[in-house]
């Protein structure tokens, strides 16, 4: 008898559906590591797992929210300091019943509160907490917003490729259509709007609605920081064209140069004055996984609303309130995040200590790991402005590209994968995010603390398996730690 | 059509030249008539889109959005928000003085203690550096302690902060596999279990794998907890009813799911699984061992996945009644792998534990081909993985203290305490709505809610059109604004057309019990006589 759910049977949009930061390059890891060979895993942005402290403060934050009766202990004190038992005390008040109750599900209001107060202190400009909705990690709340745009086949959403790869299968799972803009890796990955307009011309050509336009600022995997102007651009741009702008800002606190900080779609939007401040359609998101918490494992994160309709504002809310709530302790390390321990609190010191220390390493090795793929032949690699990630470009030989095509694979799937059999080393082909045709890339991420000894093993050099280069790169992202570090595999 | 767009274009070069500048007087984009033809009639096509339209408004929204209802935290509980405000706002402005929220199964929110034991182990996994504090064993169980440094040695690093393997981690799984075999008696594979953020988003997934079209029904209790409806609807399906019998204590005939199964067949729906809730919500029954083998059999029979959503399955009142799971059904069946496609789901939210906010629970998933099992494996990637300390909750949950350790005792009483009082108020609420004029209420053998039935009179249920609204929606708002009571209209459940309900849950503290009896009562005959005229 076949069977009910069938390979044939199952939806199409599944099937077609790829995601390739947890793909073949990682499933093959993962069996090399059960076999006994050490993996260091660089396919995603997962500090903790590469050897990232988590920051004290938030720790002892939730701890004493997860066992309330610690509260009422006199030793208490003893191991752990008065201001994370006041806040502790504080988040629990917020709920209606700690950490075990579903709470409101847009996020416990007096976290939404701090949310915003984060929002206004860091652009300048009032935000509304009920216009921010919590949701378990960021990836959740671009697919509750996607799911809310996106109505079949013709509506299509911009991507810029290269993409961090949830934008892709989550458009695929809705059953939209992606449009692409490319980014141009000669200009630090920046923003043509001339080609923008052609990718839109294009595929309503094609008799596609574009609806909406995501921009990954900083960049995944490509790491760049868009500057006000191209924020301008973009914003008069998704005005004009009629899309909902979809900010994905998770890497805001990664910056590892000064000549462009972190700006906010929101706050240049708003700085642009009204009609355009009032009119253009903003969702920007946000995580605990990344910056220097990379609290990847709680699934904090939010989204928050500009100029969506207060009816459409309700029908996102309906959504959220079937799946009842974010879970709380996620929503308890956002609260801490945006209202982090303030000058003068006993635990002040420590956590910018920590924060510090965490931040300037991760600028270091985007230094080393730049420079290190420079020196390397054949390869080319923009500086990482931001977010956690090296995208290089090798310049593969024909020869390794013909063994690809007789194996079936895409030539940067081969590289990585006899990267990994050579050195243990686990990263994400550049095909997996996107890339212009002709190029070929792969992801490597740096939250590993040895890069010197990385570099040195990784040893990348094309001579290894090929004579003569071509023009034909790779890209290379690595992210800061592998699916569990060790825990990789089944 | 190119002739026609670059004549077009033509046009527009020298027609808009002039509004080119006016929009975009700070941009960069040069002026249309110094472009090439080619470029020009690209800028034109991306004008032939009306701009009339807002990106996301109600009118544009995804329309399955719209479609999908749920009503849990629908429309009364809007209502009751807003009463609460004024209560705070206001003192006095209501005929009660405070808001009692029986419309979610969320138990901790009315003042259900977290099991202790439970929450120790997670503090400590929270913050793993005090394991090596003296002090620490002073503030925690020596069982506790040693549970955390177990569970923290299977994650690399000890790092919780860190994403797991999509499927959650490994360590975990073991051991809810392990505790899964301690229940049913018949082994469980790790590599079966995919740790989700609550039940729900393995619901979810389950949806999306199964429906590609309008075309694929799946068969759903009536009445159903609306996630399924929901999902259903998300995800483009058609749900399939089959009608619970209250007569019979909310019976599962097999004639009706055949009966119901041959309709959508000869609608042209394909059928593609089957869900049984059990203990049932918001209906509360406890399958009898000889239906589920009807269930499995009819499953099997008809090549339907059967999706068992055990959340409640900690939760049985009765004596003459036991929770088995399908699992278990299927295997003492005899069945294995090759014989039917079983995906049960589980919770951290329900049962003696109640938490909800955590978000914990799994799906184990058997009957399934290699390909099939790599596309949800897939599916669950898309994600990273579930929150760790959902995930250990899971498996402590499925794990719990045992006899000869140092917290099985104190564990075994918050356990009981817990399990007691939801019994105790269970029949203290199904006693006084069966007490009710017109009101019939079936015994809750599991779960978390009543159920009761409404015989509403004609002149209610004609008010209650004139108001544009369901009959039962009607009572549970005039209920609310007169006792401060707040359920769920049955129709949110849905049910045999023609008849009306509302769900209760059982979960208000036992002090105020008496109370919600007393108003609810007190409401009901002035309902009554006002209406029955």
């Amino acid at each position: 008898m076949s069977k009910p759910l069938d390979y044939e049977n199952l939806n199409e949009n599944v099937k077609k559906c790829q995601y390739a930061v947890r793909g073949e390059l990682y499933l093959r890891a993962s069996e090399l590591q059960k076999e006994g060979k050490k993996i260091i895993f660089t396919n995603v942005g997962n500090p903790h797992a590469l050897g990232q402290k988590p920051l004290t403060f938030p720790r002892q934050v939730i701890a004493l929210c997860q066992a309330p009766f610690l509260l009422d202990d006199p030793n208490v004190g003893l191991i752990f300091p008065a201001d994370a038992i006041a806040r502790a005390k504080q988040f629990l008040a917020m709920t209606s019943g700690g950490l075990g109750a579903y709470s409101d599900s847009r996020g416990i209001p007096g976290v939404r509160k701090e949310v915003a107060e984060f929002i206004e202190r860091r652009d300048g400009y009032p935000s509304d907490p009920e216009l921010i909705f919590l949701t378990d990690g960021a990836s959740k709340g671009v697919m509750q917003i996607l799911n809310s745009v996106i109505r079949g086949p013709s509506d299509g959403i911009l991507v810029p490729v290269p993409q961090y790869p949830l934008y892709s299968a989550s458009i695929q799972l809705l059953g939209g259509s992606l449009v692409p803009y490319f980014l141009e890796e000669t200009a630090n990955w920046g923003l043509d709007i001339n080609d923008l307009r052609q990718s839109v011309a294009q595929a309503r050509f094609k008799g596609i609605t574009v609806r909406a336009m995501v921009i990954i600022n900083p960049g995944n995997p490509t790491g760049q920081c868009l500057s006000v102007a191209n924020l301008k651009q973009i914003i008069q741009f998704c005005h004009q064209e009629n899309l909902v702008l979809l900010g994905d800002e998770v890497y805001q606190q990664n910056i590892y140069q000064d000549e462009r900080p972190f700006i906010s779609a929101r706050k240049v939007l708003l700085d642009m004055g009204p009609p355009i401040s009032k009119e253009l359609q903003l969702v920007s998101f946000h995580t605990v996984s990344k910056g220097y918490w990379g609290e990847c494992g709680q699934r904090g994160g939010y989204f928050e609303m500009t100029n969506i309709p207060p009816k459409a504002v309700e029908e996102i809310y309906k959504v959220a309130s079937i799946s009842l709530s974010p879970n709380v302790p996620g929503q308890i390390f956002m609260g801490l995040m945006v209202n982090p321990p303030k000058p003068g609190d006993i635990s002040y010191d420590q956590y910018v200590r920590e924060s510090k220390g965490i931040l300037e390493s991760l600028r270091r090795r985007a230094h080393m790991m730049t420079d290190g793929f420079n020196s390397c032949r054949n390869v080319v690699c923009n500086f990482t402005e931001g977010a956690m990630y090296s995208f290089p470009q090798i310049r593969l030989p024909p020869r390794a590209i013909e063994a690809a095509n007789k194996l079936g694979k895409a030539p940067d799937v081969l590289y990585c994968l006899r990267l990994l059999e050579a050195t243990g080393i686990s990263t994400v082909p550049g095909s997996g995010f996107g890339q212009k045709e002709g190029f070929l890339g792969l992801q490597k991420c740096y939250g590993s603390s040895n890069n010197a000894q990385l570099l040195e093993k990784s040893d990348m050099h094309p001579s290894k398996f090929l004579k003569s280069p071509s023009n034909i790169g790779f890209w290379i992202c690595g992210a800061g730690g592998g699916g569990g570090g060790g825990d990789g595999g089944i | 059509m190119r002739r026609f767009v670059s004549h077009k274009a033509r046009n527009l070069i020298t027609k808009t030249s002039t509004i080119s500048s006016t929009i975009c007087s700070s941009s960069t984009i040069s002026p249309l008539n110094s472009l090439s033809p080619a470029a020009a009639a690209l800028r034109f096509l991306s004008t032939l889109h009306p701009h009339s339209m807002d990106s996301i408004t109600i009118d544009t929204i995804n329309p399955k959005v719209l479609k999908c209802e749920y009503a849990v935290r629908g429309e009364i509980v809007t209502i009751a928000q807003k009463l609460q405000q004024d209560l705070k706002d206001n003192p006095g402005s209501h005929p009660f003085d405070e808001i009692l929220y029986c419309n979610i199964g969320n138990p901790q929110s009315l003042a259900q203690q977290p099991i202790t034991f439970f929450r120790e182990v997670l503090a400590l996994c929270d913050h793993p550096s005090i394991l090596d504090k003296s002090e620490t064993q002073g503030l925690f169980s020596a069982d506790a302690i040693e549970r955390a440094f177990q569970i923290l040695d299977q994650i690399p690093g000890r790092a919780t902060g860190a994403y797991s393997h999509s499927q959650g981690i490994k360590g975990l799984r073991d051991t809810i596999a392990s505790g899964i075999e301690a229940r049913d008696g018949f082994p469980a594979d790790p590599n079966d279990l995919f740790l989700t953020d609550g039940a729900s988003p393995a619901v979810h997934m389950m949806m999306q794998l199964l429906i590609r079209s309008e075309n694929d029904g799946i068969l759903c209790p009536i009445p159903q907890y609306p996630l399924y409806s929901a999902s259903i609807a998300l995800h483009g399906g058609t749900l399939v009813p089959y009608y619970l019998d209250e007569q019979t204590g909310w019976g599962l005939e097999i004639s009706e799911l055949e009966h119901q199964l041959n309709t959508a067949k000869s609608n042209g729906i394909d059928v593609r699984a089957l869900v049984v809730i059990n203990p049932g919500n918001p209906t509360g029954q406890v399958l009898g061992e000889a239906n589920q083998r009807e269930i499995v059999e009819f499953c099997k029979k008809e090549g339907l996945v059967l999706l068992a959503d055990e959340v409640y399955q900690e939760n049985v009142y009765v004596p003459d009644k036991k929770f088995h799971s399908f699992k278990k059904i299927t295997r003492s069946m005899g069945y294995g792998e090759k014989d039917i496609s079983l995906v049960s789901f589980q919770s951290v939210s329900k049962g003696f534990y109640g938490e909800c906010g955590k978000r914990g629970g799994y799906m184990e998933i058997t009957g399934f081909s290699p390909e099939v099992r790599e596309q949800i494996y897939k599916l669950a990637s898309v994600n990273l993985c579930s929150n760790i300390s959902g995930q250990i909750l899971a498996s402590l949950v499925m794990s719990p203290p045992k006899v000869g350790d140092e917290s099985y005792e104190s564990f075994s009483a918050e356990k009981e305490a817990v399990l007691s009082s939801l019994a105790r108020r269970a029949q203290a609420l199904q006693d006084a709505l069966n007490s009710l004029e017109g009101v019939t209420c079936n015994r809750a053998e599991g779960a978390m809610y009543l159920f009761p039935r409404i015989n509403l009179p004609d002149k209610a249920i004609k008010a209650a059109e004139e108001a544009k609204t369901a009959p039962d929606a009607f009572y549970a708002k005039l209920l609310l604004n007169a006792t401060g009571i707040v359920v769920v209209p049955g129709s949110g459940f849905r049910q045999v057309p023609g008849t009306w309900h509302f769900r209760c849950t059982i979960l208000p503290q036992e002090e105020k019990i008496p109370a919600i009896v007393s108003r609810l009562t007190e409401f009901h005959k002035k309902f009554m006589d006002e209406f029955c005229g």
